[in-house]
Order: C-alpha cells, then structure tokens, then sequence
C-alpha cells in the first residue's frame, strides 16, 4: 500500500476544510472498499479524512412518510433497525444481504453509495424507492445522484450526510450474487411508491444503476406478474466479464424481476 | 507516524504506525499477537476476524489508526489452553478443525454469530459463515461446534439465550 497521511476530524467544518484544500484527499467511511482499493493501489489519495467521528453522519431517523439514514450508518445497522424493518423492510433485506457479516459490520450506506459500484446494492435501493441524497451542499434526487460506472454527482470536498427514503406502499428487490463474492451479478428492485405510480430499478447489469422504463410503465397500469411476461432487456450496453455475458445478464434482468415483483405482492398494504 | 491506543485483550497497546498499517498487522506486529492470521489479504477467507468494540470485523481490511481508541478481542483474549472458551472447547470436541489456520478466524466469527443469536439454524449459521473460507471443508464440524455453543451456552458469547427468528 502506497502512503499516505491520515487525520480523524472531530467536526464536519474541519472534515469539509481539509478536503477542499487537497484535491488528492479523500474521504474514509468504512473502508470496506477503500483498502482494498489502496492495497492494489488503484487508488493513491495523500490524505484520508475518516469520518466515523462526524455526528451529522449518524442515526436512523423513521417517521410516517419517510426513512432517514445518516451516510455513516453500518450495514449490520440498518439490518437490524427495528424502524426500518417495519417501515421498508425491502430495506432491511437488502442490507442483511450485502457481503458477508463482517464486512457488514463496517461498511456503510454513504460510502457504498459514494462509490457507486455497479455490482453494489444500495443504489437499487435508492433509485428503486426515488430517495434523496442529502449532501453537505445540496439535495440530490437519486435519479440524478448516480451518473455513470463509479461516478455520482458528488463534487470534489462535498459529503454525503444523510439518505431520505420515502416509504413505499410495497416493494422487492432480488439480486443474482455472485457465489463467490456476494456481488451483485444482476439485481431488480421494483416499488409501488403510491398507488399505480411503480419505479424499477436494475443494478449489476450496467455500468450504472437504471430505472427500466418498459417495466415501470407494465406495472404501473397492472401490478401482477402477467405485466411483466411481454416486458424485453436488450443486451446491448450491459456488463461482460467471466462471470456472465451481457445476454445472460439481460435475461437474469427479467428473472429478478419476477422475483423482486414476487416480492413485492407478498408485502401486506 | 501516528501514535494510537488500542486495548487489546483488556491491556492498552500504545504504538506509533504509520497510517496504512492494518490493523492485523498491528496486533501482529506490535502487539506479537499471531493468532489473527493473513489468509488472503483481499476481504474473503475470514482468517483474520478480530472483534472490534464487540462485533467481528477482518483485521486485513481496517488500518490501525481507525480502530485507535477501541476495545479488538482476538483469538488469544478468548481463552487459554488452560481455560479455554466455551466455542473454543466446541471446536475440539466436534473436531471442528483440521489444519487449524482457518480456525482462529471461525472462531471468533462463531462467537459472533452466537451473541447475534443466530445459532439455532444450521442454514443460517452457513449463510453467516460466508465470509470465512475452510479450505480442509471442515464446514460440517464448525455448523455443529457453533450450534452447540448456542444450544449449551449463548452467554459465554454474549448472546441470549432465546434464539431470534430470522
């Protein structure tokens, strides 16, 4: 691993300063990615600045019409919030589902979100249920947060502080992992947010998280699986790699669907 | 160099590291701690599992410095070969182990499993397993060894006696 210096600011104002005066800083959340990225060294940041001192970063907050997370929130946590596990317990799944126990012990919802890896889940979770990214400088709709393989809108020295999902009237989510690492080869995420409005949003296949139109507008006119039997995935665009072919991946597209949809219907409204 | 302090089996370990030490090869290192070992280096084979201010974590995947201030139980704070712990008797006595690397890491993350209260489905103690790797497939035995510590004794993990639904 290549060097680099290391600071643990006890403020979001020192955070903030220490990464706009360096534009080779970086920020550390968790890690879980991070280190593995340094230990190859893809990455060569001069500084880390970790966040876990933060207190703007923390706490789960449930009320009536919304979940609000804050960016440092371990997987583990939002796996076992009992709010959250009766408000979205899509939610719940798909966080208990992430990697394998130790690792949900320290990765978090900010930094899986900030990186925006394709194989990663909690993009679907977002752009599936139509969440809002709070950052330290602006409120970033989810549609327009993820922007391409490992790029998000986020800015040089701007945060993630929370992530505000609005609750569902039922939802699902079914990925393909991949049995070796639990990454995700092709996943489905598919929420009703009110009634006949469904969003459908597709991790793992692409570069980036996408919400499948065809999809949307199937199950928004009929919620039941028969919406789902003339909806199509091209292959063109999607992800190749040893693991599955971009044909493969189209077709595992519309078998998690089914599932995510399965899913869904089985949540009592 | 920056200084840390982490209390590690109940003693304060204070040393300098350099930022991107890991937090294995602190209590390796520093600290002569070897049962923590280096399986693979890249978050997969579990070898490394410590417990971090109570829940286990792969040691190869943290830098020291982000622990600095923790409490890190590792598998030599578990036990002694005198007074071994419950888990530790359940891996000798179901012959949960047969090279012994991986066993250190099956360990501490089976105690872990038992404090969550996870331990009463062998299907779930397999899907909680999934990030350590046991290349003698002894499986079978270390299931069993983490099932009886939460059928006998839950609490010499932590764990309560009632096992969650899950």
């Amino acid at each position: 691993m290549v060097d680099f210096d290391y600071v643990k600011p006890a403020t979001l104002a020192e955070a903030l300063a220490l990464l706009r005066a360096d534009p080779e800083a970086k920020p550390l959340s968790g890690g879980q990615t991070l280190i593995p990225t340094l230990k190859q060294r893809l990455a060569r940041p001069s500084l880390l600045v970790d966040l876990q001192a933060l207190p703007e970063l923390r706490g789960i907050e449930v009320s009536d019409t919304h979940v609000s997370v804050g960016a440092m929130t371990r997987h583990a946590e939002t796996a076992s919030h009992s709010g959250i596990a009766a408000a979205i317990p899509v939610l719940t799944h798909l966080a208990s589902g992430i990697a394998h126990p130790q690792v949900r012990h320290v990765g978090t919802m900010g930094g899986s979100i900030a990186n925006n890896d394709p194989a990663a889940d909690y993009p679907a979770a977002l752009v599936g249920l139509g969440a809002e990214v709070q950052t330290t400088e602006r409120v970033i709709p989810a549609d327009e947060f993820f922007t391409g393989l490992y790029s998000t809108a986020l800015t040089h020295g701007e945060l993630v502080l929370r992530i505000c999902f609005p609750r569902p009237l039922r939802a699902g989510y079914c990925k393909m992992p991949n049995l070796a690492s639990g990454y995700v080869t092709t996943g489905c995420f598919i929420a009703e947010t009110a009634p006949g409005v469904v969003r459908v949003a597709v991790n793992g296949a692409g570069p980036c998280v996408f919400r499948h139109r065809e999809m949307e507008a199937a199950l928004s006119a009929d919620f039941s699986p028969t919406a789902l039997r003339t909806c199509t995935q091209s292959a063109e665009g999607l992800n190749a790699d040893l693991h599955a072919t971009a044909a493969y991946r189209a077709q595992l597209v519309l078998v998690a669907a089914r599932r995510a949809l399965d899913m869904a219907l089985r949540t009592p409204i | 160099m920056s200084q840390i302090s982490i209390t590690v089996n109940g003693i304060v370990q204070t040393h300098e590291v350099e930022p991107r030490t890991l937090l294995v090869k602190f209590l390796r290192e520093h600290c002569g701690l070897t049962g923590a070992h280096v399986g693979c280096d890249t978050t997969q084979c579990g070898c490394c599992t410590v417990h971090l201010d109570g829940r286990a974590v792969k040691s190869c995947t943290m830098l020291a410095v982000q622990a600095d201030g923790g409490q890190v139980t590792t598998i030599e704070g578990l036990g002694s070969p005198t007074q071994m712990h419950p888990m530790q008797e359940a891996f000798q006595q179901h012959h949960a182990l047969q090279c012994g690397y991986c066993t250190p890491g099956m360990i501490m993350q089976g105690v872990d499993i038992v404090r969550r209260g996870l331990a009463g489905d062998e299907r779930v103690i397999r899907h909680e397993l999934e990030g350590n790797l046991c290349r003698c497939t002894g499986y079978q035995n270390i299931v069993e060894a983490i099932a009886d510590v939460g059928r006998r004794c839950p609490e010499s993990c932590g764990g309560a006696r009632r096992t969650a639904e899950v």
